[in-house]
């Protein structure tokens, strides 16, 4: 992890750039002290779900709802639990009921990688998986993990420290996406070329066109990955 | 006592160096939260229905059904039962419940009945549109055309579009909007936090002290996020409703259908030219549509103001939704209508487009030296003169390499924006305006012009923006919120330091006059030993803090650029496919703030312009009135390997720097359809009369002559 | 979405009980890639969801049969790590490389690709599979349909088979095991497609109470000489205007016998057979392939919009059987 305040961490860094690091606390002051108080609220009611709960969920055929179910689900680590129908995508489950927004939603189509989350350790579009698919008492019981897991809040993964130093984002909202997929594809690919980087990223897309940073933000983040920053 | 002008060259710590959007940390580890990211306690979710129908008339709306469906809490019609539906994807009522999947299943409750009227969505030419579908709003004579044409030695007539795409921001367009009482708080996605308070209060009935915006970070608007709409007050109503916080973003689909489109241009045009290059006579007739109203008219020709000239405008009216401001309005299209007819010309002259662009430089007006620079150093960089051929690649083989150029230019100026900048006794400095950042990094300009001019590092300064509380601000659109927010920003920051300078002055000695704030320091101009650090002079405040205010001045802003670009394409002549191999931007804005992204502004724009040249298009199907491509998978944008190597230069230095910020947005955004279609025509022989450059219509130009 | 019904059974058999007799009813969930997006248009609506990604379907690789066998679940990127399909069915591995996103790759299984729905836009806006107005007539033939079948296309079914693996599997000579209530049957890939006559069709040969469980590659098909070329606009991900894969047996330079087939540009994968004949018992070449292309599109009818596809698909034969002659295998 690279921690943005500590100048050990900034080689390379050209003399002249100067990054300025804004945790979350920073940003709630912008807006005001709701979003801080309601995000606890609502992370707060998670508990683990009991055994007997979950072998209630299904009918003796195993037929699950199409009312809302409790399903658990593994992310980040932890368990979290709640209730929702089947029909629910794991974006939706992520975004609305756990406050989970880093994977944002713009197609919610499977084309343009804005969703992307990492699901036993392979990149995938939450906005086209079911959360009950992933769920552990119901379906495939996968690890999620979410771009909230990547590094402690003020603190960068070198990934994300990659596109902050590389410009590699605007208005950001394909970024998260972005830096999942990328963090999916360097952890199994340590050595990429700007080559195939391109092709590791067909699959998210940028309105602002900020193609040429995430190109240069891959390769930096590779070598500082490798070097185990 | 410090002026308003900005530093010398050698004086400047911050401005104009490389420096990290401020922002970044936040968005890069996923903890911002966006308008879409808000979640509020009882937070409901919004859903819209949208019409079916391009035209028809509303006989009834019945929401009986999804009032009583689960989680619903409230239902508000936007569009009532009589009224015309004009374009598909008309917002008609919306649904207030408990989570987004009830939203949706509540909206296909409601049950809405039309009388489906004709409709017309086809962008097509006015002769085939009819009388009823087109009106006719501009037409101009200056000089003798006919005069012109007869004295040319050479006349080109050509046929030019560009279709009408839409702005596909990624966060769409929406809101949560939370009463207190009769107070209401709006997230909202907008590019304009100041005005927006006016457009709920009017669009609300309530007072404007009542409203609050707040736009922290926003997900893109590229000119199309400045008014309320419908769905903003729709909100708002059934939160009131509904006594609980509703989020109503819009679904991808009704984002591309209804959320702004960019109006299509098309022209036929004809050009005069002596064998030497010279330019005698323009004639255009131009169309094209932006939904149900006619617009304004194009400045045709572009960049070059061909004295002699002959031009008529025709708007055709179409079902197809509301058209919006888009990045550089009208710029790109009347930049590939005469970027590409002038290329042409040129091509039937046997001239290199470059030296016939600089033969006729003197009719670019005033820019005519920086479009020579320009023109110098993008040749140089994307080197023009060992890569530039006469149309059509000889190379054998089905992969044709050419190379194109264009020109554009764009106003800037900076937007009316108030700022204060607040010193405290412990040092803190808070820069304040209800200004928005819509990742053109405007949150960084301000904390670099405020940390510059009171001799503070960036960290130093608190920003606070994004917040209709704050100093009111414009909005940003039109490239002008560099020039407001810095101009502001500077008179502000200038006025709270001389106010410190002669609150502190005694105890220096010396003449508020003789000091000056370097280096974390106030001191003696020039000399380091007789200084206080900041935080020392800051205590020096006693209890009170100082607010310096300051509003948009046009003394340290400027405005009207010019851009050259320059690419370079290959084409596969056997399947007619573009690939981008590269391109590069020269471009003049002034005095830059961020070097890092005043370049990705470009960088941006120049890969947005890669989107309209080769894939965007919003189709329209005129047999059911609808969108077919109300999606990001037919409606195509490039990805991170569709858009070759980017070269960006800006211009910088002397008789640039004096000039002061200009606005970068757009300027660079328009030159690239122009460039691109005319590097495909270098490269190939023939011109594609038509964006996008689609395999289709590459194809169809090769089929009437071309190299392969 | 509308509201669903879910079930992840654990055995093929507790799966085909849940399954309906009737289409529209159940669907089956594999990587959810193309089921999803269909749900959220409410272009079908089910009312049971039935997962199959709990099921061991079949065994992998080497078949007791003889053939290769690949299970309905395998994913894009399980294709693309296989050294089986890597080293002897170039065609394939070429098709599934061709979907340019990882995220796809990632959950897309093959089976999914078999049985995904035409990505017709009349019939992703909810127009119907053939796209009727009112009078039965199709709106695609004076629409929008410069994305629409140049072949097979005498109508009412002017979409083009979405597949990316198919083409490549035909060329291969694949079949497929389908299971369903009364046992397993074995299909020709190429039968496995249809040119639906009506609304009510499907394109597909499967009954609404069958699961697709593999797909097998005869051994004779390894040692043959395959490519696939993919004519796609953009590098990213994105739809092929038109595909090729082509399978042949040599006999040194001269081709023995070839399978041509054409994706993206019919109904259904479509086998150039005209073509496929010609190529027999000439010398593989540049000249050859591009006579085998144009032969391959002799019978196109464009519509009114895509006549440049027969282009595409002309240069897509000739460009995959030149692959195939430089590559080998």
């Amino acid at each position: 992890m690279t921690k943005r305040d500590d100048p050990k961490n900034s080689e390379k860094q050209k003399k002249e750039e100067k990054t300025r690091a804004l945790g979350r606390r920073d940003f709630v002051k912008l807006v005001g002290s709701t979003t801080a108080a309601i995000s606890a609220g609502v992370l707060g009611s998670a508990g683990v779900l009991t055994e007997e709960a979950s072998a209630s969920v299904a009918s003796a055929e195993g037929i699950i709802g199409p009312g809302a179910v409790p399903i658990v689900l593994r992310i980040n680590g932890e368990k979290k639990s709640l209730t929702v129908e089947p029909r629910v995508t794991l974006l939706d489950a992520l975004r609305d009921r756990l406050d989970l927004t880093g994977a944002k939603k713009v197609c919610d189509r499977g084309t343009c990688g804005a969703c992307t989350v990492i699901v036993n350790n392979k990149a995938v579009y939450s906005c086209t998986t079911l959360a009950i698919d992933v769920a552990e008492n119901i379906g495939s019981g996968a690890d999620i993990r979410t771009i909230e897991s990547l590094a402690p809040e003020g603190q960068l993964h070198p990934v994300s420290a990659a596109f902050v130093d590389n410009d590699a984002q605007q208005c950001g909202f394909c970024t998260p996406g972005f830096v999942m997929a990328c963090k999916a594809y360097l952890d199994q690919h340590p050595h990429p070329t700007y080559e195939e980087v391109q092709h590791a990223l067909g699959g998210n897309l940028c309105r602002c066109g900020t193609y040429m940073g995430v190109r240069h933000a891959t390769v930096e983040a590779a070598n500082k990955m490798r070097r185990g920053a | 006592m410090a002026d308003y002008h900005w530093p010398e060259a050698g004086k400047r710590s911050l401005i104009g160096k490389r420096i990290s959007r401020l922002d970044g940390p936040w968005k890069a580890s996923g903890r911002v939260k966006y308008s879409y990211d808000v979640q509020l306690p009882g937070l409901l979710q919004g859903k819209m229905l949208c019409a079916p129908y391009a035209k028809a008339t509303i006989k009834s709306i019945d929401t009986s059904a999804a009032e009583k469906m689960p989680g619903v809490k409230a239902v508000d019609v936007i569009w009532a039962a009589g009224k015309e539906v004009l374009w598909s994807g008309q917002e008609i009522a919306a649904v207030a419940a408990e989570t987004e999947e009830q939203a949706r299943d509540a909206v296909r409750a409601i049950r809405v009945e039309y009388e489906p009227l004709p409709h017309f969505v086809s962008d097509v030419e006015p002769e085939k549109a009819g009388a009823d579908n087109s009106k006719q709003t501009a037409e101009q004579t200056q000089g003798d055309p006919d005069a012109g044409f007869k004295s040319a030695d050479v006349t080109h007539e050509g046929h030019y579009g560009v279709p009408v795409i839409t702005h596909c921001c990624l966060e769409s367009h929406g809101q949560v909007t939370a009463w207190d009482g009769d107070h209401l708080t709006v997230y909202a996605s907008t590019q304009s936090v100041t005005a927006n308070v006016d457009g709920f209060a009017t669009g609300l009935g309530i007072p404007a002290a009542s409203v609050k915006i707040l736009t922290p970070v926003m997900g893109g608007g590229f000119g199309s996020k400045f008014p309320v709409d419908t769905w903003g007050l729709s909100c708002a109503r059934m939160a009131k409703k509904a006594g609980r916080p509703v989020k109503m973003m819009l679904e991808r689909d009704q984002e591309l259908m209804i959320a702004g489109a960019r109006p299509s241009m098309h022209a036929r045009v004809k050009i005069g030219a002596k064998k030497d290059g010279t330019i005698t006579a323009w004639s255009s007739d131009s169309w094209g549509t932006g939904g149900i109203r006619a617009g304004g008219a194009p400045t045709l020709p572009y960049v070059f103001r061909i004295p002699v000239s002959r031009t008529r405008h025709t708007a055709v009216l179409t079902n197809i939704g509301p058209i919006r401001a888009w990045r550089a309005p009208n710029h790109p299209q009347m930049a590939v209508i005469t970027m590409a007819a002038l290329d042409d010309t040129a091509a039937k002259l046997g001239m290199d487009p470059v030296q016939f662009f600089l033969k006729n430089i003197d009719l670019t007006g005033k820019l005519a030296p920086v479009y020579s620079a320009e023109l110098a150093k993008g040749a140089e960089l994307i080197d023009w003169k060992k890569k530039w051929h006469p149309r059509g690649d000889k190379t054998p083989g089905p992969i044709k390499r050419g190379v194109g150029v264009s020109m554009h230019t764009w106003g800037g100026g900076g937007h009316a924006s108030n700022c204060a900048t607040t010193v405290r006794p412990d040092g803190s400095v808070d820069v304040s305006l209800a200004s928005q950042d819509l990742g053109t990094g405007t949150r960084t300009v301000i904390a670099i012009v405020a940390a510059e001019t009171l001799g503070l590092p960036l960290e130093a300064i608190k920003v606070n923006i994004g917040d209709s509380s704050y100093p009111p601000s414009g909005g940003s659109g039109g490239s002008t919120t560099v020039g407001g927010v810095s101009s502001s920003t500077r008179r502000a920051a200038t006025n709270a330091l001389n106010e410190l300078l002669e609150k502190i002055a005694p105890s220096l000695g010396a003449k508020a006059d003789d000091l000056e704030a370097v280096g974390g320091r106030i001191q003696v101009k020039g000399n380091p030993a007789k200084a206080l650090a900041w935080k020392q002079a800051c205590a020096k405040l006693g209890a009170t803090p100082i607010t310096g205010q300051g509003q948009t001045t046009a003394d340290i802003i400027s405005s009207g650029v010019g851009g050259v670009q320059m690419a370079e394409v290959s084409v596969d002549v056997e399947t007619g496919v573009v690939k981008m191999e590269k391109m590069v931007a020269v471009q003049d804005c002034g005095l830059i703030m961020d070097l890092k992204t005043a370049e990705s502004q470009v960088y941006g724009a120049m890969i947005m312009g890669v989107c309209y040249a080769l894939y965007e298009e919003k189709i329209m199907d005129q047999q059911t009135g609808r969108c077919l491509n109300p999606d990001m998978e037919f409606y195509k944008l490039a990805g991170i390997g569709d858009i070759g190597e980017l070269v960006v230069h800006m211009m910088t230095g002397a008789g640039y720097d004096e000039r002061g910020p200009i606005g970068l947005g757009e300027p660079p955004t328009v030159s690239p359809g122009a460039v691109i279609s005319n590097a495909v025509a270098n490269a190939i022989g023939v011109r594609v009369p038509e964006l996008p450059l689609t395999p289709e219509r590459v194809l169809a130009a090769l089929e009437k002559g071309g190299t392969a | 979405m509308q509201a669903f019904e879910y079930a992840r059974p654990k055995s093929l058999a507790a799966a085909l009980g849940l399954l309906g007799s009737a289409w529209g009813e159940t669907e089956i969930l594999a990587g959810g890639t193309d089921l999803l997006s269909l749900m959220k248009n409410y272009v079908v609506t089910p009312k049971r969801v039935v997962d199959i990604k709990g099921l061991e379907l079949g065994s992998a690789g080497q078949d007791a049969r003889g053939g290769f066998t690949i299970r309905a679940t395998t994913t894009f990127d399980q294709l693309l790590q296989d050294k089986t399909i890597h080293d002897q069915f170039n065609a394939l591995a070429q098709a599934a490389a061709g979907v340019s996103s990882p995220q796809i790759r990632n959950m897309g299984t093959a089976g999914g690709d078999l049985c995904q729905r035409p990505r017709c836009w009349y019939y992703r806006n909810g127009f119907g599979l053939l796209a009727l107005d009112k009078a039965g007539k199709s709106l695609v033939p004076g629409g929008e349909n410069k994305y629409h079948a140049i072949l097979g296309n005498e109508g009412p079914a002017y979409f083009v088979n979405p597949s990316s693996l198919a083409p490549a599997l035909i060329a291969l000579g694949a079949k497929v095991r389908m299971t369903g209530p009364q046992g397993t049957r074995e299909v020709a890939l190429s039968d496995f497609f249809v040119i639906p006559k009506s609304e009510t069709e499907r394109e597909h040969a499967i009954r609404p109470d069958e699961i697709l469980t593999e797909i097998v590659i005869p051994d004779t098909s390894k040692g043959l000489r395959s490519a696939t070329y993919e004519v796609r606009q953009k590098e990213a991900l994105d739809w092929p205007l038109a595909t090729a894969s082509v399978a042949l047996k040599m006999k040194g330079s001269n081709v023995e016998s070839a399978t041509i087939v054409l994706g993206h540009i019919a109904p259904i994968p479509w086998q150039a057979k005209e073509a496929s004949a010609w190529l027999a018992g000439k010398t593989l070449s540049e000249d050859s392939a591009a006579k085998a292309g144009e032969a391959a599109v002799r019978g196109a009818k464009p519509l009114s919009q895509n006549a440049y596809k027969v282009q595409l698909a002309r240069v897509a034969v000739k460009r995959a059987l030149v692959a195939a002659m430089r590559k080998g295998v």
